[in-house]
């Protein structure tokens, strides 16, 4: 699987060769809280970069849920759903959101190094 | 408006909280641990919250003073004892809440702790009924704690010997480092605890004894959570001016005396009420799944008929499920009644729920 490569809205993206797994990061995590809901896309929905493909929602309010590139979902995580907690535990490995066929691999490649996020959030704290 | 602080915001501060504007104070939301944990140490052990933004109004004066309140205030205020408190409401001329509050009979008049976004205006509307025979005081220079959770009374006990024989809304006078202190029995979270009036040159001194007994500071979000739970109102949100005590299904809190005899603000509409009950009413909602219903939801009948809005919704962590309240057409109100829910477009199934979500009992 390739690095992982991250999104503004706080979104990271791996790829294996066509299928990309989208989830939020730890720095997302804990800017929400105590996660306490999530609602992930059902395989054959199609998203497009930057569009609504997921919600959270912690103790403090609902969040939309980005995919940071374009394709047709392959798989929603329902162990998520089952249990929203785990997404504070280990969001950035087996608390994935969905994974999605991708069209364009150059949305991929155009997104942010974990240096460059970290920098990122460094001077984004908020 | 410059934004306000409490006595205790450095100390805040200091323990990591999160701060967010409320009521024109910059108020802790949450701390370290995070509002689940906050919630969770609460029921299990005890939480302190600053509420020294919610305001403390002193009122004296002669025998006059118990009729003038009554005017406003639908309790029993004659017959309050000294040092006995009781949940009642301000109420405006068409029978809607100006504010929900706790009043307490002190030795020279009342106490009336108020939220903080009303407090002004409350003073105002009281004022009304005030002549030169009556003084009141907004008092600033004084902090307002709140101790929650089961270890409370063991905990405020060694420090504050005799509070331990306070029964649930009573308070007395206490002597702390020197000073006169106002400690009552209540709190809004759904647990035995105390309210701790006390000034704000003593505070940190009382949460510096409070930390070192292992009571976790509680921010806004925990204490919505925590009220939530509990059945409890937030005004603002379940309650406002166009909402009377009958809708709001506070009808208990008005006093028995004052339902037969009356002369309070509202009292007409409220009469009629009372006999007929009204349109709508305030009920508990569980969402049957893991959705969480928030302020706004829509609520529909199983026929999809629009019947009512959601006014308070969160995820209950000591329930370990969504909870919310809402105002429902009274025919709907029966508990069990299966509902439909609208979050984000989707209809998802619920049913009115008794209130509180959890349980707990108070000492009497």
């Amino acid at each position: 699987m390739s690095e992982k490569k991250f999104s503004k809205k706080h979104e990271w993206v791996s790829l294996d060769g066509e299928v990309a797994t989208v989830g939020i990061t730890k720095h997302a995590t804990e800017m929400l809280g105590d996660i306490v809901f999530v609602e992930v896309p059902d395989a054959g929905k199609a998203v497009e970069k930057e569009g609504q493909a997921a919600v959270v929602e912690s103790t403090k309010a609902a969040s939309d849920v980005y995919s940071p590139i374009s394709g047709e979902v392959t798989e929603g995580n329902k162990a998520i759903a089952d249990d929203p907690g785990s997404v504070n535990t280990d969001p950035e490995g087996a608390s994935w959101f969905f994974k999605l066929k991708i069209k364009d691999k150059s949305e991929y490649d155009s997104l942010m190094s974990k240096d460059e996020y970290d920098k990122f959030c460094k001077e984004n704290p908020n | 408006m410059e934004v306000q602080k409490t006595a205790l915001y450095n100390y805040h501060k200091n323990l990591g909280a999160k701060f967010v504007p409320f009521a024109g104070y910059e108020m802790p939301i949450q701390y370290k641990d995070g509002i689940v944990k906050e919630h969770i140490s609460t029921r299990k052990h005890a939480g302190f919250f600053d509420v020294s933004h919610m305001g403390q109004f002193f009122l004296e004066g002669d025998e006059t003073l118990v009729e003038a309140l009554e005017k406003i205030i639908p309790a029993d205020l004659k017959n309050l004892k000294i040092n006995h408190s009781k949940y009642s409401f301000l109420l405006n001329n068409e029978g809607g809440i100006i504010d929900d509050l706790i009043i307490t009979r002190t030795e020279k008049g009342f106490c009336i702790i108020l939220n903080a976004a009303c407090k002004e205006n409350d003073i105002k509307q009281i004022s009304q009924f005030l002549t030169k025979n009556h003084k009141h005081l907004l008092n600033n220079n004084l902090s307002l704690i709140a101790l929650q959770g089961p270890k409370s009374v063991e905990i405020l006990e060694k420090l504050i010997p005799g509070v331990a024989n306070l029964k649930f809304m009573t308070g007395n006078n206490f002597d702390y480092e020197g000073e006169k202190i106002y400690v009552t029995r209540s709190g809004y979270t759904g647990e035995d605890g105390f309210e701790i009036s006390i000034s704000n040159k003593k505070v940190e001194k009382l949460i510096d004894y409070l930390i070192s007994s292992e009571v976790k500071p509680i921010g806004l979000g925990a204490r919505d959570t925590l009220r939530l739970e509990a059945g409890l109102c937030l005004y603002g949100h379940d309650l406002n001016e166009k909402i009377n005590p009958v809708e709001a299904n506070l009808k208990w809190a008005i006093a028995k005396k004052r339902k037969e005899i009356g002369g309070f603000n509202g009292w007409e509409k409220i009469k009629n009420l009372l006999a007929n009950g009204s349109e709508k009413i305030r009920v508990g909602i569980k969402p049957d799944g893991k959705v969480i219903a928030r302020e706004n939801t829509k609520i529909f009948s199983s026929d999809n008929i629009e019947i009512g809005v959601v006014t308070s919704g969160t995820f209950g962590p000591s329930v370990n499920a969504p909870v919310a309240m809402g105002y429902v057409k009274r025919k709907f109100s029966e508990i069990g009644t299966s509902i439909q829910l609208e979050v984000r477009g989707k209809k998802y199934g619920g049913k009115i729920s008794d209130l509180p979500f959890y349980k707990k009992s108070y000492v009497k």
